[in-house]
């Protein structure tokens, strides 16, 4: 009991210096689609030069959780380190004829499926870890699907800080205010993470959560 | 011809969370549209899309998920307190109603603050409003 309790102490203490220094796992959770890894590669292109994944239009393209670490972001005068997490997109139906239709082959359409299952379940399994999360919905679609509001609504229930990104607004279709009335007691910040449009505002946005 | 299968909250409250999500799975694999009377819980949710994730085969494509809430800032302060009350002595939460329709069967559930529609595979059938 006393060996338990002195392990949890340690434990809390060394949480809290890893947390003190700042080093804090950034979450990118959404429905398929939604440009998460754009956005992950606009962030970690912006900072460290790098990417993070490959992008395509295809559905399901990250079909497993992608972590890219040590990026320091600066904004306003403050400075914070993140671990990026690129989640696979959360779906409730994966078809693989919908890859066929799009010119896939059959096999190689049916493997991507299964991947794309794996990864919405690891993608919910990694949840738990999240100091911060960044809900990435596409503005230019419908934003009352339930995986949306399942998403937040968990992220609420865990206590983690979420914000929600409106992501491509170069999109004359992308209707930024919809996605706010849809989360009014949420931050909605609209980019397009693609031409890096309102990436300071999304800094700034992003640090005072994580700060 | 589409079959809706209404669950009461009653019939699910007693289970444990992996037993009430598969009893709500099976129904779907079966190409029922399945209508629960209120909620499950928020980590109940995600662990019905978990375990849908895992049953998706060549026949089962998963499902089209949605739920109705009831509007709290239309209840007024006793009604709400009647209402939580309920759900603590029975367990659960029996506000408002899931729908769990198969990807085979239903197409798409479009949902905004005043209304739902239900979208079937045949594009013709359309219907739900809330």
């Amino acid at each position: 009991m006393m060996i338990k309790r002195i392990t949890e102490l340690l434990d809390r203490v060394f949480r809290g210096l890893f947390r003190s220094k700042k080093n804090i796992k950034l979450g990118l959770y959404g429905p398929p689609n939604g440009g998460k890894t754009t956005l992950a590669n606009r962030i970690a292109q912006d900072w460290i030069g790098e990417d993070v994944g490959k992008v395509s239009a295809m559905p399901h393209e990250t079909r497993e959780v992608q972590v890219k670490e040590q990026i320091e972001i600066k904004s306003e005068g403050k400075t914070v380190t993140f671990n990026l997490v690129d989640t696979p997109g959360i779906a409730t139906k994966i078809d693989y004829e919908d890859f066929v239709k799009r010119g896939m082959p059959a096999k190689l359409a049916k493997k991507r499926a299964k991947e794309a299952t794996r990864g919405v379940i690891e993608a919910i399994q990694w949840l738990d870890d999240m100091d911060v999360v960044i809900v990435v919905l596409d503005a230019t679609k419908d934003p009352y699907s339930q995986v949306n509001i399942t998403i937040v609504g968990n992220l609420q229930a865990r206590k983690i800080p979420v914000f929600i990104t409106a992501n491509k607004t170069d999109l004359s279709k992308a209707k930024l205010k919809s996605i706010q009335d849809a989360f009014p007691q949420y931050e909605v910040i609209g980019i397009s993470a693609k031409y890096g449009k309102n990436m300071d505002e999304f800094y700034k946005s992003l640090l005072k959560y994580a700060g | 011809m589409i079959t809706l299968e209404f669950i009461p909250h009653s019939e699910i409250e007693g289970l444990p969370t992996g037993k009430r999500i598969k009893k709500l799975l099976d129904i779907a694999k079966e190409n029922k549209i399945v209508l629960l009377e209120g909620q499950l819980g928020k980590d109940e949710e995600t662990e019905l899309i978990k375990a849908t994730m895992t049953e998706i085969n060549e026949r089962f494509k998963g499902v089209e998920l949605a739920v109705l809430y009831p509007d709290a800032q239309e209840l007024d302060m006793l009604r709400r307190l009647k209402v939580n009350l309920a759900n603590m002595l029975l367990g659960g939460n029996r506000q408002g109603l899931t729908i769990i329709g198969p990807a085979a069967v239903v197409k798409e559930i479009k949902k905004n603050p005043n209304k739902i529609q239900l979208f079937t595979k045949d594009a013709s059938r359309k219907g739900g409003k809330r």
